[in-house]
């Protein structure tokens, strides 16, 4: 992933919450991670990806940024059953937007939902997992692509 | 008219059964994959259908498919987040009437819908 291909991402991002929350997001610069600590927040929906590409994007975030995002676009359903939901929502919107640029052959998975801070994320041994810093709000999360 | 909202995303089918219903449509079903969607689809028998595609246990493409056989004039909307014009113009072939990007508003959503319903009426 060269550093073209992670605006990509950036974009998407900024495009997302701007366009649902009508607030706009500060997403940072992205860096490479280490791949025994990257961030995991609260909620964390990961999707595969397959073709020609292969290894994972995973959407990180805290509870109260998800809850603060439902209410902001007017879902008053709070639970954590929708807390999960729209991290899913947010991982699957954000990989499938980057087939625009990326094409067809940048499949991708449903998503996985987990929750807890204590987990861990099993990223591809052989693809670089870049993190990309978002704070919305006054809530911080993370996008992480590990594709190569 | 009846409508049948296909998605795998909760808060998804609550956002469009919300900007549809107050379009005036009426919520006959909500399905979380396609193999649900085919079985509401021959009992509630919509008119328009609101479809994801990326899916568990059938996609949308597959449940298009289906849907197709069962119900031959149905208005499908395709509602993904897939944005390249290879996986559009799929869906298109397989028997969409629509197709509209993830995210959207609900504006675009009730453009989109007002757009199918009307193509449809004109014949």
């Amino acid at each position: 992933m060269d550093e073209e291909q992670l605006r990509i991402f950036v974009t998407i991002l900024q495009n997302y919450f701007e366009q649902q929350t009508l607030r706009a997001a500060e997403v940072g610069t992205p860096f490479l991670g280490e791949p025994s600590a990257l961030p995991v927040f609260d909620y964390t929906a990961v999707i595969g990806i397959s073709g020609v590409r292969r290894g994972c994007v995973y959407f990180t975030a805290p509870g109260e940024l998800l809850r603060d995002v439902l209410l902001r676009v007017g879902e008053p359903n709070v639970a954590e059953a929708n807390l999960a939901d729209l991290a899913g929502e947010i991982a699957n919107t954000i990989s499938g937007n980057a087939r625009r640029d990326f094409g067809p052959d940048f499949m991708i998975s449903v998503p996985v939902v987990m929750r807890g801070r204590g987990q861990s994320i099993q990223v591809p041994r052989d693809a670089k997992p870049y993190v990309i810093p978002l704070r919305w709000s006054k809530h911080l999360a993370a996008l992480v692509v590990s594709v190569r | 008219m009846k409508l049948l909202i296909v998605d795998d995303s909760n808060i998804i089918r609550s956002k469009i059964a919300r900007a549809l219903g107050a379009y005036g449509l009426e919520v006959v079903g909500l399905a979380a994959n396609g193999r649900d969607a085919v079985a509401r689809a021959a009992v509630t028998r919509p008119d328009v259908i609101t479809m994801d595609l990326t899916m568990p246990e059938m996609d949308g493409i597959q449940c298009i498919r289906e849907i197709r056989k069962l119900r031959p004039k149905v208005q499908i909307l395709v509602v993904s987040a897939l944005a390249d014009k290879a996986t559009a113009i799929q869906a298109l072939k397989e028997g969409a009437q629509g197709f509209l990007c993830k995210p959207f508003t609900e504006q675009e959503l009730t453009d989109a819908i007002g757009e199918l319903i009307e193509e449809a009426q004109n014949g």
